[in-house]
């Protein structure tokens, strides 16, 4: 937990006086704050705490003394002062809410019964509540036409609309995306877009959840429960690697919905589209049901027993053990997958198997050693006020959204100074103090240049540069985004620049930003060659982690193992006998499509984990369906290393099994025993076996830790963490967000509250050192050919992966093709029109593709969106090449 | 439909370097809009959001606010006749379903050859010349039927151009101001806590005079 605010009485307090009673309160809080603080909930609609107040609605109108008698004012909009007496029950503080409601009212059609708002509406609730029960208005309501489309998944009906603002300005102050105003102002006052400008924001769901009446609702959850039928639990979103806190509705045994919960250190109750709607693939028709065997080649999947499955699976594995030992077996996969599930399988490959052959990343990502042995930052280091931040990441606004929102907070409101390094311009460049344009394969000299005392290098701004360094040289703290952000660029850049980085501030510390899901519990929990459970590499943990396990060290494997590239390189040659793709398409999602295909052909047997059937698995002899997401109970870790809770809300399709369970019973088939019967089980032997991790499971089930906790667990007693205002239960913006429900403490797991461990109970032996950061690679870059443009290859939000294209209501957005972007100049220079079709050709390939132009590509470099639908991309790299080149050409 | 053309870019650049901010401009931009279309076209609010920075959504909210903004197509000549209390004590009623005959249109309808649109408008602040009106925002006072209709046969004829020229018109070419550019504001990065040229030169200019 970091605190950066001072405490509370390091700042001067006031001291008001509210209903009768003194009450304390920090110099500048909010009256309806330190109210509500202090266990007086004043009614409200327009605010919210998360954004900056307007005093739009008039509801918080309560009786405030200054010392000048009292006066009705609007108690979101006045700061406290010593001496300040608030009366929140007076008379004239109830005839003022009896009026305002009445008021609001007078428009609102009252459609309760078909309203998907009505039962956790906040207009609802506190018009009954604080409500005078009657109108005087006998006059028509207006009418204006029911539900509107503003955007693909969001409807409003503007009928219902009191007004608020607090849609427009999540709009415009907390998204940036401002496609949502007030129009007509006046008599007519409504909110909507500009026609045929649809609200085409990454974070539109956003406003159907702070809407304090059903004027806002979300297609996918349209007309689908009410909400007392609905049963919740809270979670942790899993579509990206920030982590964010939800609450899973689910009604029926079907989720959904999936609503943003207030955690102070990670989401602040936002959530993105992509989070909140891709629920709809947990309930999707297409999920794997049962296991599919190919009992000859050539023959189609056919449904099979599990038994028989894992008998299947189980003698494949041992005859390639027998044929060619622990090396040639490999495990792609596995970021899909709770910290339990994946500790079961990395004891599964490191422990029964034996193989270090495991891999969860798909050469997209950076080392494994890299990123555990990085200082890691947390996200409210990088966003404290006062910090400057180095960006070197694929473009986060598209990868990991919610992380952008927090830096877009604090860019914009906390003044923190970002300095962006990237090829192309970003969803970050226009929060940017200085987007530098950096040449694929040079960030290392960049950031070594920005230190310098030189020019500008060659192609990136000079303004910018000065201006960059400037800012470093001002002496603030700094912090770093790292990431890949092209993946036609080695990862060894990105690791050369941290390193630069590094050595020049020693202080610096890193929030590594991969995008999949628990890719960083997979890390933790050991699924990277050479790599053990509890960030400990193979040599320092080997006899710690063989004796948490009863195993005699020699069993376990003695050389690092091979990452993914390597695993399909020698599938391809052959020399692997058997590949596990644990919820894995590498045909998809592995940049060197040809290696892909070479790998899946040449491999004696391909089984598959996961929960809906794609490309690479269609090829599998053995898949397995998985449990995944809601279905199952266990814990999740974000990029700052946060562990925090998944809940499991319905039962899985069909017969699918819980990742762990999966290992645990190919163990048994393979004559090991994991050893561990649930999940608890495996939370409490986490905490005994992996280093990082001692102390886990006691540190998260203490309440306090609600918002998770950052591994390593610090010594001593757990901090209790500064938490947001709690939230009057009707209050939709608070945490325990399903509005109208109080929030319940989160257990963990079954509701089992794990005990505390003993000091003895920790093992024999002193706990190893966990990773520290490698050499830095060596890098130069290639020398670009004068004809040649140097490859960008980016991800976008909605794209065609299996998840998104599961989920009916965001799969539309995924942009069916994407055309190579170049510079305007660029074109005109080739004699080609934006539009056009041209020939591409790489030293892997060669291809048709559409062009545009596209004036946030700089000269000489080349634009291009990994499309997994056989896209483009995946035809042109080389794995492992350091940059790559490609020649655009007409076409004859 | 017409975005702002090159003649009016231009002015429309004069324009922004006025303002220290961009979207400041935003009024003075609909209003050069209207006055090229003679009212404000759904692709000149997506132009002007362009050039000021912002989205269309947001131009069309500040738009949509004034109602001499008009979002849908208006004649050269836009007729108010008044509805204050004064025109309708004398008679501003009986004006209006005349014009209301003789045009063959109904209040906020524009004639069927284009030229003229019917509109009822609040006190026009010329109580003793009731009933009164408005053609362009030019007043026409103590209007009777028959003068009413000499005015629709001027308009019409064009024998008033002079005087009253087409609906949006803020100047005509010889006698629109222009800021010379060292007296232009010039664009100031937002949140930028530097003062912006013009302020001091100001503070000069007043201390120069003592």
């Amino acid at each position: 937990m970091t605190d950066t605010a001072p405490a509370r009485d390091e700042v001067s307090t006031v001291t008001v006086t509210v209903n009768g009673t003194a009450i304390e309160a920090a110099k500048g809080e909010l009256v309806i704050d330190a109210a509500e603080r202090n266990g007086v909930y004043i009614p409200r609609f327009c605010y919210h705490h998360r954004m900056k107040p307007v005093g739009m609605c008039r509801m918080c109108l309560v009786e405030i003394d200054t010392g000048r008698g009292p006066a009705l004012q609007p108690s979101c909009m006045i700061e406290c002062t010593d001496g300040m007496s608030v009366e929140t029950e007076s008379p004239v503080s109830k005839k003022a809410q009896d009026g305002v409601l009445e008021f609001l009212l007078v428009n609102h059609p009252l459609d309760c019964p078909v309203c998907d708002k009505g039962g956790e509406c906040p207009l609802q609730d506190q018009t009954m509540s604080y409500g005078p029960g009657e109108s005087r208005f006998i006059e028509e309501k207006r009418h204006l036409e029911k539900p509107i489309p503003i955007s693909q998944t969001v409807f409003l009906d503007r009928e219902r609309c009191i007004l608020c603002d607090r849609c427009t300005r999540f709009a415009k102050d907390v998204a940036g995306d401002p496609f949502i105003h007030f129009q007509d102002r006046g008599n007519d006052s409504q909110v909507n877009t500009f026609p045929d400008h649809p609200f085409a924001s990454y974070f539109s769901g956003n406003t159907v959840q702070i809407c304090p009446v059903g004027a806002l609702t979300a297609k996918p959850f349209r007309f689908k429960a009410r909400p007392w039928d609905l049963d919740q639990v809270e979670s942790t979103c899993t579509s990206c690697s920030v982590g964010c806190r939800v609450v899973i509705d689910s009604s029926r045994d079907e989720v959904l919905r999936y609503s943003g919960v207030d955690s102070d250190p990670v989401n602040w109750s936002w959530l993105c589209d992509k989070g909140r709607f891709d629920f709809e693939y947990v309930n999707d028709d297409g999920r794997l049901t049962e296991p599919l065997l190919r009992t000859d080649a050539g023959q189609d999947l056919a449904p099979a027993k599990w038994s028989y499955a894992l008998k299947t699976a189980a003698t494949a594995i041992k005859g390639g053990l027998d044929r060619s030992g622990p090396a040639g077996v490999g495990i792609i996969g596995g970021a899909r997958l709770a910290n339990e599930d994946a500790y079961a399988w990395a004891k599964l490959a490191k422990g029964v198997i034996g193989t270090d052959n495991v891999d969860a990343q798909l050469d997209d990502g950076l080392p494994a050693a890299f990123v555990l042995g990085l200082p890691r930052a947390t996200i409210d280091e990088v966003c404290a006020p006062g910090g400057t931040v180095v960006v070197y990441a694929p473009d986060i606004k598209e990868e990991l959204p919610v992380l952008f929102l927090r830096l877009r907070h604090a860019a914009v409101e906390d003044g923190v100074k970002i300095i962006e390094l990237a090829a192309t311009d970003t969803g970050l460049t226009p929060l940017a103090d200085s987007s530098l344009r950096v040449r694929p394969g040079e960030a290392a000299d960049v950031v070594a240049a920005l230190f310098g005392s030189g020019t500008a290098p060659e192609g990136v701004d000079p303004t910018a540069f000065f201006h960059a360094r400037t800012l470093l040289a001002g002496g603030a703290r700094v912090t770093a985004v790292i990431g890949r952000p092209s993946l036609a660029e080695s990862a060894d850049v990105a690791v050369a620049a941290a390193h630069r980085l590094l050595e020049l501030v020693p202080s610096v510390t890193f929030l590594p930003a991969l995008r999949r899901a628990n890719v960083f519990g997979a890390l933790d929990m050991g699924l990277a060659p050479g790599i053990l459970p509890g960030r400990v590499t193979l040599d320092e943990g080997r006899a710690h982690v063989a004796s948490g396990w009863s195993l005699a060290t020699k069993e376990l494997p003695t050389e690092t193992g091979l990452d993914t590239r390597g695993i399909l390189e020698a599938a391809a040659n052959g020399k692997l006998d058997t590949l596990v793709l644990l919820g894995a398409d590498p045909l998809a999602d592995f940049p060197d499509r040809d290696l892909a295909e070479r790998a899946l052909t040449g491999v004696r047997t391909l089984i598959a984990v996961d929960l809906f059937l794609n490309e690479s698995n269609r090829k599998a002899d053995i898949v397995l369906p998985a449990a995944g997401y809601a279905t199952t109970e266990g814990t999740t870790t974000n990029l700052e290393g946060r562990v925090t809770t998944l809940g499991q809300k319905i039962t899985a399709p069909g017969t699918a099994r819980a990742d762990w369970i999966i290992a645990a019973d190919l163990a048994g088939h393979l004559g090991g025993d994991l050893g561990v019967e649930s999940v608890a089980q495996l939370q409490d032997e986490i905490s005994r076996v992996a280093p990082s991790h001692a102390g886990l499971a006691a540190a998260l089930a203490d309440p306090a830790n609600r918002d998770g906790v950052v591994v390593p667990v610090p010594a001593g007693p757990p901090q209790p963490p500064e938490h947001a205002v709690e939230g009057n239960p009707a209050d939709p913006s608070h945490r325990g967000a399903a509005e109208g429900a109080p929030a319940e403490p989160v257990l963990l797991a079954d509701g089992e509250v794990p005990g505390e461990r003993l000091e003895h109970e920790l093992g024999p032996d002193p706990a190893p050192a966990t990773v520290t950061l490698p050499a830095p690679p060596s890098v130069a870059a290639p020398v670009r050919d004068a004809y040649a443009h140097r490859l960008v290859v980016t991800r976008k939000l909605y794209d065609h992966g299996t998840l998104v294209q599961h989920s009916p209501a965001i799969a539309a957005l995924a942009a069916p093709s994407s055309p190579l972007r170049l510079n305007p100049a660029d074109l005109d220079r080739l004699g080609i029109a934006s539009g056009d079709r041209v020939r591409v050709t790489s030293e892997r390939g060669s291809l048709a593709i559409d062009v545009v132009a596209d004036s946030g590509v700089p000269k000489n470099v080349a634009a291009l969106v990994l499309d997994q639908a056989g896209g483009a991309a995946g035809q042109l790299l080389t794995a492992g090449s350091l940059v790559t080149d490609i020649r655009v050409e007409t076409q004859s | 439909m017409p975005r702002l053309n090159p003649d009016n870019i231009e002015l429309a650049k004069e324009i922004l370097g006025r303002y220290p901010r961009p979207k400041s401009a935003l009024i003075p931009l609909l209003h050069l809009a209207q006055e090229q279309d003679g009212w404000v076209t759904d692709d000149a609010m997506e132009h002007l959001a362009e050039l000021v920075g912002c989205t269309p959504a947001e131009v069309l909210g500040t738009c949509s606010f004034y109602e001499m903004f008009k979002r849908e197509p208006v004649g050269p000549y836009l007729v108010n006749i008044c509805h204050g209390i004064s025109c309708h004590l004398l008679g501003a009623d009986e004006l209006l379903e005349h014009a209301e005959q003789s045009l063959g249109v109904k209040t906020g309808g524009t004639t069927a050859d284009g030229k003229i649109t019917l509109e009822e408008a609040e006190c026009q602040a010329a109580c003793t010349e009731a009933p009164c009106l408005q053609v362009n925002y030019r007043y026409r006072y103590k209007v009777a039927n028959e003068a009413f209709d000499q005015l629709i046969t001027d308009l019409r004829a064009g024998k008033l151009d002079d005087e009253i020229p087409p609906h949006g018109t803020l100047a005509r070419r010889a006698t629109r101001q222009h800021i010379p550019a060292d007296r232009a504001a010039g664009p100031a990065a937002v949140d930028v806590n530097v003062e912006p040229v013009w302020l001091s030169r100001n503070a000069d200019a007043s201390e120069a005079k003592g």
